[in-house]
């Protein structure tokens, strides 16, 4: 069963990036339009505007010097505004974060696509540590998936490494000379530190990945009674495993939550775990779904669409309970330095807040409850696209109020990076489909999953 | 009321059982019922059993304990006797909502749960002290008893289940007052 990249898919890939990249260059061409020089006129003009979008609505109510400064004190960039005796005037503030935005809308969609690929990792090896007999074969495509990993990881690192305190604020020397906070943590919050940790974790991710990646192809090649790859497979995947749980969760405080360095929640790892492994979930069906229509992968029938979908909906449900977790907890608490993270996002971001939990839970909930549903692939798409939105959300969610404030806006910089990403990972993932034939057949399970029924 | 004959045909493999199922059905033989001593998986669909609506119900149960949880908190929390908890005297459902998710999670599991198990028994038919209705006790063990109706076709459908590896047959006079 060979596959090879078709020159449309190529090519529609390679416009994605192209007119994402244009997206992109745009951007930063136009945060950049408003500088010191105009940036009074700018908010002068703003109010003038008023209610254009309710985005923009909060804005002019803090040029008329409203309410918002206490909440300001607080959130994300609050930092800046608590140094003391180095008060941020209003208007250095607002630029501050209009020249954030086209960052941290890159970071964003680095970091989902390459959140899909490091989950499908995760699945991959469990399913290889528990022996599943239903899913080998999927290997092949998840293996396809997982060979965005190291490219994408490389790429938010260097993200970080170019964007700077444009996304983490503790990156910049004068916020932290005057915030004790961030001068505990700085043993720790250091760019040089931040960078080996996130080579480290890259590193061992990507060496597990080449390997079972290496051992699953000579396992097809070997003797029918040789199982010795399969068998070191097994081995290091367990292995991997333990590593991962811990390393995703120290990434996760590093290039996620550390964008707002006052908040921390200790549940943040497996809340980040689940939204990626249901996105990688959810993207292991569309890839598999759309091999299908081309004719290829007939070893792969209704069940195993059947038990990706049934995954799609726990693990929905899994991350609405982790998410609820979280929320309940401070919410209920009320400690103000822990709820200031869900008052920013309540009343800045609302709808991408709530809208988020409707897309990530209700949706999969009631589209994917009734067990034939799970087999009709438009139904399994429809479902995916609509929970692969929900969680570019969430990660939109988490960077945004953080770099850019009550400044959001999905538009140009965030779609624009949005297809340069889907483009990358579309090459990647297709052409490395390409390179090996799409059955595992070498794998002792493939004649049980090939006979897996449900 | 009418005695009528029926024919119990006995195997110990569920697998032989499953092929047997098939192969009976393809004869148009009508199986009664088959008494398996743990569930045996497609069993229904090889036996053409329509596909059961015990899920329509359960989602229904869950509905109605949100709906009963929702109004239990209404009532007790915002109603009749609001407290101020927390800091949080807010007389207002919505706003104290994630305060109720935990008891109306807890309570749309509570009613889908036991109803879905209640509902089960009485369209099964089973309740506490009922006698057993299996025809052959060895179908609690290690045995599996497939029972069809017989019309005059004594001879035929006895060879038809030699084939198909039945390790026992035996014409039965049921009873149908028996139970």
């Amino acid at each position: 069963m060979e596959y090879k990249i078709s020159n449309r898919l190529r090519t529609g890939a390679i416009i994605l990036m192209i007119l994402g990249a244009l997206g992109v260059g745009y951007g930063f061409i136009d945060s950049h339009s408003v500088n010191e020089d105009n940036i009074v006129e700018f908010l002068a003009n703003e109010s003038h505007h008023d209610g254009e979008h309710a985005t923009e609505a909060q804005g002019v109510e803090e040029v008329h010097g409203e309410s918002t400064d206490d909440i300001e004190k607080d959130h994300g960039h609050g930092a800046e505004a608590e140094v003391e005796g180095h008060e941020l005037s209003h208007e250095e503030h607002v630029l501050h974060q209009l020249h954030n935005r086209p960052y941290a809308a890159l970071y964003v969609a680095a970091f989902f696509f390459f959140m899909i690929s490091l989950g499908v990792l995760a699945f991959y090896a469990i399913q290889y540590a528990a022996q599943a007999g239903w899913s080998p074969v999927l290997f092949r495509v998840m293996e396809g998936i997982t060979s965005y990993v190291l490219p994408g990881g490389l790429i938010v690192l260097l993200i970080v490494l170019v964007a700077d305190s444009h996304i983490f604020i503790w990156m910049d020397e004068n916020v932290v000379a005057h915030d004790a906070l961030i001068q505990n943590k700085s043993s720790w919050l250091n760019k040089t530190w931040f960078m080996i940790r996130g080579l480290i974790f890259l590193g061992g991710w990507s060496t597990y990945r080449h390997f079972s990646r290496k051992f699953s192809v000579a396992q097809d090649l070997a003797d029918i009674n040789d199982n010795s790859n399969f068998k070191k497979n097994f081995r290091i995947s367990a292995a991997f495993l333990v590593f991962y749980i811990y390393t995703e969760s120290m990434m996760s405080w590093d290039w996620i939550m550390s964008v707002d360095p006052h908040w921390f929640s200790t549940l943040f790892g497996w809340y980040v775990f689940a939204s990626m492994f249901v996105s990688g979930i959810t993207v292991i069906a569309l890839v598999t779904i759309y091999l299908k229509s081309k004719g290829l992968l007939e070893f792969v029938n209704d069940s195993h669409i059947h038990d990706l979908a049934k995954f799609m909906f726990g693990i929905s449900i899994f991350w609405t309970y982790l998410w609820f977790s979280q929320f309940m907890l401070i919410w209920y608490a009320n400690i103000p330095e822990e709820v200031t993270y869900f008052v920013t996002r309540i009343e800045d971001y609302n709808l991408p807040f709530f809208g988020m939990v409707a897309l990530n839970f209700l949706f999969p909930l009631l589209l994917l409850m009734n067990s034939d549903y799970k087999r009709i692939p438009w139904f399994v798409v429809m479902a995916g696209v609509v929970i692969l939105f929900g969680h570019y959300l969430d990660i939109f969610n988490m960077i945004m109020p953080a770099t850019v404030g009550d400044r959001w806006f999905i538009g140009i910089p965030e779609i624009g990076s949005m297809l340069f990403f889907a483009g990358l990972f579309i090459f990647i993932v297709f052409t490395s489909l390409g390179k090996h034939p799409l059955l595992a057949k070498g794998n002792p399970f493939i004649k049980e999953s090939e006979h897996f029924h449900y | 009321m009418e005695a009528s004959k029926v024919i119990h045909a006995i195997y110990t493999d569920d697998d032989v059982l499953m092929s047997a199922v098939k192969t009976v059905r393809a004869e148009k033989y009508h199986i009664e019922d088959v008494f398996t001593p743990f569930p045996v998986h497609g069993l229904d669909k090889a036996m053409g059993l329509a596909p059961t609506r015990l899920a329509i119900t359960a989602f229904l149960y869950g509905c109605i304990g949100l709906v009963f949880a929702s109004a239990m908190m209404n009532y007790i929390m915002i109603q009749d006797w609001p407290q101020d908890i927390g800091g949080k005297p807010s007389f207002s459902f919505l706003e104290n909502l994630p305060a109720f998710v935990p008891i109306m999670f807890e309570l749309t599991v509570f009613f889908a749960a036991h109803l879905m198990v209640i509902t089960f028994y009485m369209r099964s038919r089973i309740w506490p002290f009922k006698t057993a209705e299996n025809p052959d006790p060895r179908t609690t063990d290690d045995h599996f008893l497939m029972e069809i109706a017989v019309h005059n076709n004594e001879e035929s459908l006895t060879n038809l289940l030699k084939t198909t590896g039945a390790v026992e047959i035996n014409i039965v006079e049921k009873d149908e007052d028996a139970h």
